[in-house]
Order: C-alpha cells, then sequence, then structure tokens
C-alpha cells in the first residue's frame, strides 16, 4: 500500500493528477477558512479568512530570499573546503 | 527507598555487561535494559529519594515530580526506539557510550541538587562526544574534539555559577530561582542556554550532530537540547529574555536550514528552530506555555529521532550525505519515504501529527499572552519548518533529481525502529489524552478546532505552494556556512599562529640570548664565585677554627681536675662577686 502512495509523489506519469490534487487542496482550504467559526479571535488579522494561507505564502518567499541574501550577498555561504 | 529504582542506574549499570554479550544474547539484552527503564519510569511516584549530605552539602539524588516524569518517559521509550535502531552495529562501544548518555540524561532529570546535576551534565557531554569520535573519519575526530571543548568550557561556566549561587543562597537544592537573577544565577543560565543550543552559542550542535555516527545521531539529537530545556523549564521559567531568545532561535534555524546541504546539518538547524519554540514556552512561563513547552519537547524528540533515523538510513545505504548527490531513491526505499515523511508532517505540525497538538499550545500561550510578534514569528517559523523538512529535504533525497544510486531499504531493525517512531508520532497527533495528562499543569486546550484546523493548512500548503513556485531558487549548492563556530574555529587557528610563529620566535629569541650573553656571564661568576669561596671564605672559617682550637688548648691547661681547686675558684668568684656588689652598688 505505501509503495503506491509514495510512487504517486514520484512518477512522472502523475505528474498532472498531482498538480491538480494539489490545487484542489489548495481551493478546499481557502473555501474552509471562509466556513469555520472566528469566535475567539485574538487579533485583528485573525478574523480575515484566508489571513493564514497569505502569511503561509509570504513567510516561505520571504525566509527563502532573505536566506539566499545573507548567504550570497552578506557572505554566509562559503567553499566547502573554507575551513581547511 | 525500595519502591524506587533511579531509571538513570539501570541505563548506567546496564551498560557495562554489554562488552561481554554477542548475537542474539546481546540484541536481547540492549532492548531489555530500555524496557525495564520504561516500567521502572512508569511505576515512580512522586517524592524526594536519596537524601543525604556530601561536604556539609544537602544532595538530593532524585527530586520526582510531573515535570520530570514527562521527561524520563519520553527518553526512555526514546532509548528503546534508539537501541532497536542500532541493534544491526557489531561494535559494543557505541551501544556503552549511548546507554551512558541516556542514564546521565535520565539522571540530570531527576536531580534534586545542583552536585548531582553537574556531575549527570557531565557525564552526558563525555558519553555524546564518544559517538562522534566513533564515526572516525578525521572531519568528524575534529568536529568531536570542537564538541567536547565547548561542552567542558559549558560545564566550567555552570559550575562556576552553581558555586556562586550556592554561597549566595545557603543551598544547593536544584528549583526555580527566586527573585533578581544574581551572577550566579546568570553563569548557571549560560549553561543551560549553551546546552540549549541557543544562538549564539548554538554551532556545537550544528557543526557536531551531522559528523556523528548515523545511529549515534539519533541519540544525539533526542537528549542533550531536552534536558536543557528540562532544566530551563525548573529553574527559569517566566524569565522574559527566555522568550525573545526562543523567538530568534526559531527564526535562526530556519533561515541556515534554506543555505545548508549536508540533510542531517539541515536537520540540527532544525533542532535549533524547534527548541526555540519550547525556550520561548518557558520564557512565557504560563502554565499552558510551560505545557505547550513539555509536551513539544515530548513530541520532537520522537518526531526529530524519526528523522535522524530516516537520514540516517539514507547515508547507511548509499554513503552520501549530501543532497547535491543525493534524489531519485523513493522507488528502492518506500517505506524508509514513508516513515521519514510521518516525522516531517508532524515536526511540521500537520493536523493529526504530533507536532499539531503540541506546537499549537506554545503559539496559543503567546496569543493568550498577548505577544503578538512572537505568535506571528513562531507561526512563520513553522512555515520554514514545513519548507525544508517536508519539502526541500524529501524532494531533494528521495525524490528530484534521479541520481541513479544503488540503494535498498535499510536493515529490519532500522524500519522497525522508524515505524514505532512513526506510530508514536500519529498516535500522539490523533490522542492527544495520555499526552496532556502527563504535563506538568492540568490542560485547559482543544486542539482539532475548526478555525486551527484551517488556519495551519493554509499556512502549511500555501507554504507548500511558494516551494513549487521557487523551487529552482532551493536547489542545493555545495556549498557550507558560516555560523558562530567560526570564532572559536578560526580563533584557534589564530592562536595556533601566535603560538607558532610569534611566540615560537620570542622563545627562540631568548635561548639564543641566554646562551650567547648570559649563559658566559654565569659561567664568569661562578668562577669568581669559587675562588671567592676557596681564598676569602674558607680563609675566614679555618681562622675561626683555628682560634677556637688555640681558646680550648688554654682552657684545657686550666683544667685540673681536682675538686678542691674548682671549689676554690667558686669561693674566690663568690668573694669577688660579693666585693664588686659591696664597692659598686653601694
Amino acid at each position: 500500500m505505501i509503495k503506491p502512495v509514495v510512487g504517486f509523489f514520484g512518477d512522472e506519469q502523475y505528474a498532472r493528477p498531482r498538480r491538480r490534487l494539489f490545487y484542489l487542496v489548495l481551493f478546499l482550504i481557502i473555501v474552509a477558512d471562509f466556513l469555520v467559526s472566528r469566535d475567539h479571535a485574538e487579533y485583528l488579522w485573525e478574523r480575515l479568512p484566508g489571513w493564514s494561507a497569505a502569511y503561509g505564502f509570504g513567510s516561505c518567499v520571504l525566509l527563502i530570499f532573505v536566506s539566499k541574501f545573507l548567504g550570497h550577498r552578506a557572505g554566509l555561504m562559503r567553499r566547502e573546503d573554507y575551513y581547511d | 527507598m525500595t519502591d524506587f529504582v533511579h531509571p538513570a542506574l539501570i541505563f548506567i549499570l546496564g551498560a557495562l555487561p554489554i562488552p561481554f554479550f554477542t548475537g542474539l544474547v546481546r540484541k536481547s539484552y540492549l532492548v531489555l535494559i530500555p524496557v525495564l527503564a520504561i516500567v521502572a519510569v512508569m511505576a515512580i511516584e512522586p517524592g524526594s529519594y536519596g537524601e543525604t549530605q556530601f561536604l556539609g552539602q544537602e544532595i538530593l539524588i532524585a527530586k520526582v515530580d510531573k515535570l520530570s516524569i514527562v521527561f524520563a518517559t519520553v527518553f526512555t521509550i526514546m532509548a528503546l526506539i534508539g537501541t532497536v535502531y542500532a541493534l544491526h552495529l557489531s561494535g559494543a562501544g557505541e551501544h556503552v557510550a549511548a546507554f551512558v548518555y541516556v542514564g546521565s540524561a535520565l539522571g540530570v532529570v531527576f536531580a534534586g541538587d545542583y552536585l548531582t546535576l553537574y556531575l549527570f551534565w557531565e557525564g552526558m557531554a563525555f558519553a555524546s562526544a564518544y559517538l562522534v569520535f566513533a564515526q572516525g573519519a578525521g572531519q568528524a575526530i575534529r568536529a568531536a574534539f570542537r564538541y567536547l571543548m565547548v561542552h567542558v568550557t559549558g560545564g566550567v561556566v555552570l559550575l562556576g555559577g552553581i558555586l556562586l549561587h550556592g554561597a549566595a543562597a545557603g543551598s544547593l537544592l536544584f528549583g526555580p530561582v527566586e527573585g533578581a537573577l544574581d551572577a550566579g544565577a546568570y553563569l548557571i543560565l549560560a549553561g543551560f542556554l549553551l546546552n540549549a543550543a541557543v544562538p549564539p552559542l548554538n554551532a556545537w550542535l550544528t557543526d557536531a550532530y551531522p559528523e556523528a555516527t548515523v545511529t549515534g545521531a539519533v541519540f544525539m539529537s533526542a537528549f542533550t537540547t531536552k534536558t536543557a530545556v528540562y532544566v530551563l523549564a525548573r529553574a527559569f521559567p517566566g524569565i522574559e529574555l527566555l522568550v525573545w531568545l526562543g523567538t530568534v532561535m526559531a527564526l535562526y534555524g530556519v533561515i541556515y536550514a534554506v543555505l545548508e546541504n549536508d540533510c542531517r546539518r539541515l536537520l540540527a538547524y532544525h533542532i535549533v528552530s524547534q527548541v526555540g519554540y519550547m525556550v520561548a514556552g518557558i520564557g512565557i512561563g504560563t502554565e499552558l506555555a510551560v505545557n505547550g513547552a513539555t509536551s513539544h519537547a515530548f513530541a520532537h524528540i520522537l518526531y526529530k529521532g524519526l528523522l535522524f533515523m530516516g537520514a540516517g538510513a539514507v547515508i547507511y545505504v548509499t554513503g552520501r550525505r549530501k543532497l547535491s548527490e543525493l534524489g531519485g531513491l523513493y522507488k528502492a526505499m518506500p517505506l524508509t519515504v514513508a516513515f521519514y515523511m510521518a516525522g516531517a508532517l508532524a515536526i511540521s505540525a500537520f493536523p493529526f501529527f504530533s507536532g499539531f497538538v503540541s506546537k499549537s499550545m506554545v503559539i496559543a500561550a503567546a496569543a493568550q499572552d498577548h505577544r503578538a510578534l512572537v505568535m506571528l514569528a513562531l507561526t512563520m517559523a513553522s512555515s520554514g519548518t514545513f519548507l525544508h523538512t517536508g519539502l526541500k529535504l524529501p524532494y531533494y533525497m528521495f525524490f528530484g533529481t534521479d541520481r541513479g544510486l544503488q540503494a535498498r531499504e535499510p536493515p529490519g531493525n532500522m524500519l522497525v525502529a522508524m515505524g514505532v517512531a512513526a506510530a508514536l508520532c500519529i498516535a500522539i497527533g490523533i490522542f492527544p489524552g495520555p499526552l496532556y495528562a502527563l504535563l506538568p499543569y492540568p490542560v485547559d486546550f482543544e486542539p482539532y478546532t475548526g478555525v486551527h484546523v484551517s488556519e495551519s493548512l493554509g499556512i502549511l500548503m500555501f507554504t507548500a505552494l511558494g516551494f513549487v513556485i521557487f523551487l529552482r531558487a532551493l536547489d542545493p549548492e555545495s556549498t557550507i556556512s558560516l555560523d558562530t563556530d567560526w570564532f572559536y574555529r578560526k580563533g584557534a587557528r589564530a592562536f595556533m599562529w601566535f603560538a607558532e610563529r610569534p611566540l615560537a620566535r620570542y622563545e627562540k629569541a631568548v635561548s639564543d640570548v641566554s646562551e650567547t650573553a648570559v649563559l658566559p656571564f654565569l659561567h664568569g661568576s661562578a668562577r669568581t664565585g669559587m675562588r671567592l669561596d676557596l681564598n676569602g671564605v674558607d680563609g675566614v672559617v679555618n681562622g675561626v677554627a683555628r682560634s677556637i682550637l688555640d681558646g680550648g688548648g688554654v682552657l684545657r691547661r686550666l683544667q685540673t681536675g681536682v675538686v678542691t681547686h674548682y671549689v676554690l675558684a667558686m669561693i674566690a668568684g663568690l668573694i669577688a662577686a660579693i666585693l664588686v656588689f659591696a664597692v659598686v652598688w653601694r
């Protein structure tokens, strides 16, 4: 049972259904976010449906580019023999 | 006392006979010891055990309460899983070191006073260092020496703090530090923060863990940092500094993970990040926050152990550790992929996995305590966690470009260990009740609310969208990243340069001067001294001796040996004295 599931995420032949499934999940999450009750929201932004999706995407992009900036421009990334 | 068997003792004494067993007997014995320890922890009753006196100080070998029981429970479970994972090893050394390491960690968790704590603290450092040394390659041995030196330094700082604190407080009993922090408390805190790998004291972890043996790293990922979390929760709950250190730490680990190419070093940076949640939770210090930190430590040990086991299996099978050299393994190792992903989804806090029920508690505690910034930063770190551990690492390790590597599933014992850990990650996620019941404070928290589930999925799946879009930007690069170990690695080199160049040159110059100028002078003065001695001093000494001899001869002639002569002399003396008295005084 495990092998086909892992295969679904790896094999080239499932690339299209995989992508469709992914977009479907994203869509359903947004829909669900509009439907859930938000009685206990502590902060303003928490009342906004879909804020978490935007924040998740934004965080991801920010982390990638800030890190790569620090790595390449600020000189954190060095050749592997740096300490030798 | 009879109803209490110290679990640390089971491991440490249990480690001694390992080298004398072989084959199936050793394997059964290795599994038996952690099982016994689990039973001992389950049977343990809260209370104080082993009170005694040492150097006039109160010693409390074991103080058992709910907080120590949670940590002891997960430590013994992880010890069993880690031991099963390592069962295929033929040598006894790593097993012995791992048992002493686990035993020492349990010793710290139950320690009721600072001296007992310190003893086991050092035991942990040395036993765990062996797991890095055992890897054997030059790179690993150098990393192990650095690891050991950092921990020994941290130990000295801790000991200094303990002595100062003991002198100020008048007691070495281990408990919450009360009132304003004094110098002793700060040193203790620094010692603890070093083991918790709080930046800038984090580099030992990401330096040494990826160099450890495949099986050793599994143990290391579980014990040192979580013991530190335990002692922080015990001694420093509610310290504001910890909130900010923890928050920075959560993001620090995630940022470095983006740059990392070594699969286990990437996971090690995520230990830093995850321990950040725990440190922040302890800093917030409310009941919910400490519960969150504790439950997160519990869940973390299992899923991080699982992730290290998965990455270790890949290294074991392929002999490669760089993401830029891995890929396409999913066909050959589907079970490893599945188990690894259970750990990855757990660390990313997907609903129905263990991280979800523990991490959300810390974030909820931050929100409840009106710390919006902390909450947002920790949420951002969750996004980064999924990005690396859940997407980047498995993509480049198991999927991605097929490098045509010869691979197979790892040995059965490794798969069993991963399977058990994966099952626990899922079981805790679905049924958090038993874990919540173990926590130090009563739990009034429901992780599975509609909004919480949809928000978590929103953050995670849209992180995945970001990953898909910017996949090329994340391609691993064959580089290493500079961390705070730069200071002592380069510092040590500068020190060696100083010792080999200016210092050695100075030493040579000094010896040259002494050979050309000082030595002849010394020779000359020694010769003069001898002449002076022979002619001057000896002459005086001889003269004195001769006059004493002559004086003795004169005296000898006066001595007749006849008593009446002496009596006569005495009477004459007496008369003379009376005359002197009469004439001079009167």
